[in-house]
């Protein structure tokens, strides 16, 4: 049995706006073994990146708790912070917004190291980026380019070594793939994942796109409007997909196997609003499954098979 | 082959450059395509690949400066519209050829209702009283999913779905004899997206007409497309049915793009990415554009571009690989 390395207990967060309070993550559980990724699914507004940016405490919790490796990161100090964030790092969906555009690349990946003062010279920094900029695929001669006259590949290839700088042992991914062309597409993945190998890196693996998931995941934990709805080994969840969410998003994939069309599900209508949601289960209202008890309230995740958690009162 | 009067669209030798401070940008270099009555063709390719460029130039919508159509000739229903009069292009645009853009967030007018952005399009085509245009309006929004009610609402009291199907009902509120769709779900996501292209599909079927989808998603061409032309640094590079293409794929990119893709069904499969860049279409490469990136690549590829040609009655493949006699890709499997 793996070491696990991130626990989430009960997680919430509530954002105040002026028609009520907004539920971006409404009470989840779930945990990371060691050198393992979990993929975390959902669409716009489920409230996936707010979990992201709640582990690495980016965001304050409303309640619940973040555990890494058994140190509670919610209630950490000043100090303590300081420490776990050489631990953990993010890399983030755009890298044409993420990077500041007047540093050069030797600037923006030195940054965590000068920050955290990892060298006492300028000469072992400087090695340091050439070995990172090596590691991630980027050419010794971009050292002093700006951003701007780089391609998003590369724009994400400095994303993946400034979170690489320090070491970390767990990475929360969030959409990096998403804003690149499909072949750029599949040389980050590839990178990533030999990194992980490398490495020994655990990730979080926040998308939208699901074969990219499912290529890239150990377990898949699929939300909905703040709750996890499905949590599975990639391999039962599409094989066996049992909440009518995950069901229907499975199914909306657009396949390029002409030869063997499935059945396509199609949802009623369209995500509905995170602010003051009613008791019913968060899925009710576009669920093609829906029946009295799913108005009662949506249930906790509960084991249906080894390792396959589902939270549906019907299926 | 089809005969002249069965295509709704015939764009012969097609070049289309912007001319900027930096240099010639060659973002079409010479494009053929046909597209048949009721059919749908799938343009495929990655960013930069011509794909708009080649969309826009069927309206004439290239922003002039920079743009030039160079040369080439297109062809709606036998009538070469690069020679007619602005006035008379006017008529078409919106009438016989209507497009969908991207970003529903942006292509609506946020300050008028949405039944007006939909009445002014009848109005003007169709020569309705105002009121009429209104209900018109309504019945349109009915066929898209929307109930005509809504139409006296602003685009901000829609969802970004909703905004797509408003979007399609201005498209067809005229009827349109071919409709250009440029990758109009990539904002979308995938639940919504599904509902959009079913939504598509079900009215291009009832109303005859015929599409050109552009996409980068392979996935969507399969499930929307007939045909499908692969585009590569402003040339067609294969083209063909979508079995065709699909099934017994012919040239290295378009390899490349089904080995970039993860295999749903089989997680062991590693994905094989293209290796390097699209290239600089200010500075394109000699002979074969992609051959700086072919793993096939031989001596006649970096000095001569290859030109289209046919295996079969319509698949076509622009790659001099295959001069040499049983020359076959190996597609991951």
């Amino acid at each position: 049995m793996a070491k696990e390395i991130l626990r989430v207990n009960n997680l919430k967060k509530y954002f105040k706006t002026k028609r009520g309070l907004l539920h971006a993550v409404d009470g989840i559980n779930f945990s990371i073994e060691e050198g393992k990724t979990l993929g975390l699914v959902g669409e716009s507004g489920c409230g996936k990146s707010t979990t992201g940016r709640l582990i690495l405490r980016l965001l304050e919790p409303t309640d619940g708790e973040v555990l890494y490796k058994g140190k509670n990161v919610t209630t950490a100090n000043k100090k303590e912070m300081h420490e776990l964030r050489k631990e953990m790092q993010i890399i983030f969906q755009d890298p044409f917004a993420s990077l500041n555009p007047r540093k050069s690349i030797y600037e923006l990946i030195s940054e965590p190291l000068r920050w955290f003062k990892v060298y006492d010279n300028k000469a072992q920094t400087l090695k340091k980026v050439e070995k990172l900029m090596e590691t991630v695929g980027l050419a010794q001669r971009l050292i002093n380019s700006y951003p701007h006259e780089l391609d998003g590949g590369r724009r994400q290839r400095i994303g993946v070594a400034r979170a690489l700088a320090l070491e970390p042992k767990l990475i929360v991914c969030d959409e990096p793939v998403s804003a690149l062309d499909v072949s750029i597409q599949a040389q980050i993945l590839n990178l990533l994942e030999d990194l992980q190998k490398e490495m020994g890196l655990t990730y979080l693996f926040i998308t939208h796109d699901l074969s990219v998931v499912n290529y890239f995941s150990d377990d898949i934990a699929v939300m909905y409007l703040g709750k996890l709805v499905e949590k599975a080994p990639s391999i039962e969840l599409f094989k066996n997909p049992m909440h009518p969410y995950t069901q229907a998003l499975l199914s909306a994939i657009p396949s390029i196997d002409i030869d063997n069309k499935k059945e396509r599900i199609l949802l009623k209508g369209e995500i509905s609003s995170p602010i003051n949601p009613p008791e019913e289960c968060r899925f009710a209202k576009r669920c093609n499954y829906v029946q009295d008890i799913c108005l009662k309230g949506q249930p906790e995740l509960r084991e249906v098979s080894p390792g396959h958690f589902l939270s549906c009162a019907v299926m | 082959m089809n005969t002249k009067n069965d295509l709704i669209l015939d764009i012969n030798n097609l070049v289309v450059h912007y001319e900027t401070v930096e240099g010639t940008v060659q973002a079409v270099n010479g494009i053929d395509i046909q597209v048949p009555h009721k059919h749908t063709l799938g343009i495929v390719g990655e960013t930069g690949a011509g794909k708009t460029t080649t969309a826009l130039s069927i309206l004439r919508l290239i922003p002039d400066p920079p743009g030039i159509i160079k040369g080439g000739e297109i062809f709606l229903e036998g009538e070469d519209i690069l020679k007619i009069s602005e006035k008379k292009m006017r008529k078409i645009r919106g009438r016989d050829v209507a497009m969908i853009f991207q970003d529903p967030m942006t292509s609506l007018n946020p300050v008028h209702t949405v039944g007006a952005q939909i009445a002014e399009v009848v109005q003007l085509h169709e020569g309705l009283s105002r009121s009429e245009a209104i209900k018109r309006a309504g019945e349109t929004l009915e066929m898209v999913g929307i109930p005509a009610e809504r139409s006296t609402e602003y685009p901000h009291q829609f969802s970004g779905g909703m905004k797509q199907r408003v979007i399609i009902a201005i498209a067809l509120a005229c009827n349109p004899k071919l409709l250009i769709a440029d990758e109009p779900t990539t904002a979308l996501d995938v639940t919504i997206q599904a509902q959009a292209l079913e939504l598509m599909k079900d009215l291009r079927n009832r109303l005859g007409m015929s599409m050109i989808m552009i996409t980068h998603d392979l996935g969507i061409v399969a499930e929307v497309c007939d045909d499908v032309a692969v585009l590569y640094a402003g040339r067609i590079v294969e083209s063909g049915t979508v079995r065709e293409v699909f099934k017994s794929t012919m040239h290295p990119y378009t390899e490349g793009l089904f080995n970039s893709l993860p295999v749903i069904n089989d997680k062991g499969a590693r994905i094989k990415p293209i290796p390097g860049l699209m290239p600089d279409p200010i500075e394109l490469p000699e002979g074969c554009a992609f051959h700086p990136r072919c793993p096939y690549a031989f001596d006649k590829c970096t000095k001569e571009t290859p030109e289209l040609r046919y295996f079969g009655e319509t698949h076509g493949v622009a790659c001099h690989a295959y001069d040499q006699t049983g020359f076959k890709l190996k597609r991951r499997g």
